[in-house]
């Protein structure tokens, strides 16, 4: 049986559970690959949240079963999903024009990097293979609240949210919150620093001081 | 004026030059026009310039015709899962313009809609706007991205009628509503063609305005990229 002492940091699940603690009823929400997509997981009981997909879908339903896989039914991360009673359907042009247009409520997405202004940094690596940016500056760009969500280090202990990018941004000062597995960081508005708001379990200021480099308000 | 053709390589009869830009509809395998590609990698026509979201994936959609060597540049938002891609790429073969996504939606849909250039939020800040020029709106920065006006488009639909009038199915409407505007010609293969009168008119995706050739591409053998499945409860 796990002990208290056990506990410390949040897991991946519960990473994405905190973020969707930011869902409200009646939200329309674009989520990103990886721990972004867990948020769809933990939409609380009775809450109305409606998942946009960029490729061109309002109301993502899980993934198929088995017999009902179609290859024109995916989502952005190219995996097979199934349509909802009030799904509907566009083109890239349209999807692009509700994120950009502003009439996203929130999207949460991943992160290499963050810095103490609100920029992100998510989508190349100089010197390595690069894929592309895909729809990520335009969500960060248009969609009305950013969560990042992310390890608070990298797998080798460097800070994440740090005073300048140094990796090619995706956004210049378009981040609203950062949940990373020990602490959540929040700001008001876009001209005000970030704001350490909540320790993950067993996690103390010292900890959270100790592995960020970005200058926050605690 | 007969738009039925009786197969992909008919269709493009006269229309593939050398160093020509295509705009492609599709999202990862999902909405490819891949008999079309199929001609064009039979064509032979080199030094292509694709704005296309994705690049296929190895041997499959536009995979096909970067490994027959005949893309010169990518104009792309995406293009992971390709290793014949990555290898050209970094060895200096193979140009590639990376587009955020929306912008390359827009770019296809303005350049189709008569509109040279437009401003955008997207990309301000970042290598993106590096080059162009930017403007302030209401106190806020925005980019000018230009239209995209290419010498053919190439696409996939679901059903057409014989007019040419076209409907897409499910989330493979994608970039190929946008990017069948923005050619000088644009080449449909679809499911189905079925005859004029057939389809409700309030549920045309694409009028047929902007079809001019078109062929029926069935039967297709659909690819996935990711198949992720449920398990039912049991009983």
């Amino acid at each position: 049986m796990a002990t208290q002492l056990e506990t410390k940091g949040w897991t991946r699940d519960q990473m994405a559970a905190r973020a969707a603690k930011e869902l409200r009823d009646g939200y329309y929400v674009n989520l990103g690959i990886g721990i972004p997509t867990l948020v769809a997981n933990n939409i609380p009981e009775g809450m109305t949240v409606t998942l946009q997909s960029e490729n061109g879908m309002l109301g993502i339903g899980p993934f198929p079963y088995d017999d009902e896989v179609d290859p024109d039914l995916i989502n952005a991360g190219k995996q097979t999903v199934s349509e909802l009673p009030q799904t509907s359907y566009f083109d890239s042009a349209a999807s692009f024009a509700m994120i950009r247009g502003g009439h996203i409520d929130l999207a949460v997405l991943g992160a290499m990097e963050i810095s103490q202004s609100g920029d992100i940094a998510n989508w190349m690596i100089p010197g390595k293979m690069i894929k592309g940016m895909g729809g990520a500056m335009d969500l960060v760009a248009g969609v009305k609240k950013i969560i990042v969500v992310m390890e608070h280090t990298s797998k080798n202990g460097d800070p994440k949210f740090i005073p300048h990018c140094t990796l090619p941004l995706t956004g210049k000062n378009v981040i609203d919150m950062i949940i990373t597995d020990l602490a959540v960081f929040q700001r008001p508005d876009h001209e005000s620093p970030f704001e350490l708001i909540e320790l993950a379990p067993g996690i103390t200021r010292d900890e959270v001081r100790a592995k960020t480099t970005a200058r926050y308000v605690e | 004026m007969q738009k039925i053709y009786p197969n992909a390589e008919a269709a493009l009869e006269g229309l593939l030059f050398d160093g020509m830009l295509i705009a492609a509809g599709g999202f990862g395998l999902c909405g490819i026009p891949e008999r079309l590609i199929d001609a064009i990698v039979a064509h032979g026509a080199k030094d292509l310039t694709i704005a296309s979201n994705n690049a296929g994936i190895d041997n499959e959609g536009l995979g096909k015709l970067l490994r027959t060597r005949q893309v010169k540049k990518m104009i792309s938002s995406y293009v992971g899962e390709n290793k014949e891609f990555e290898r050209q790429y970094l060895a200096g073969e193979l140009e590639v313009e990376f587009n955020p996504q929306g912008t390359l939606a827009e770019r296809m849909r303005a350049g189709g809609a008569g509109i040279p250039g437009f401003y955008t939020k997207t990309g301000v800040g970042t290598l993106v706007a590096e080059g162009k020029e930017v403007q302030v709106f209401d106190g806020e920065e925005y980019v000018l991205e230009r239209g995209i006006r290419a010498d053919l488009s190439i696409i996939k639909g679901w059903k057409a009628d014989e007019s040419g009038n076209l409907m897409f199915r499910k989330t493979s409407r994608n970039f190929n509503a946008p990017a069948a505007t923005c050619g000088k010609v644009c080449v449909a293969e679809v499911e189905e063609i079925v005859p004029v009168g057939s389809l409700d008119p309030d549920c045309i995706h694409l009028p047929s305005i902007y079809v001019k050739r078109l062929i029926l591409g069935a039967p297709y053998d659909k690819k996935i990229e990711f198949r992720t499945v449920r398990q039912r409860e049991a009983a």
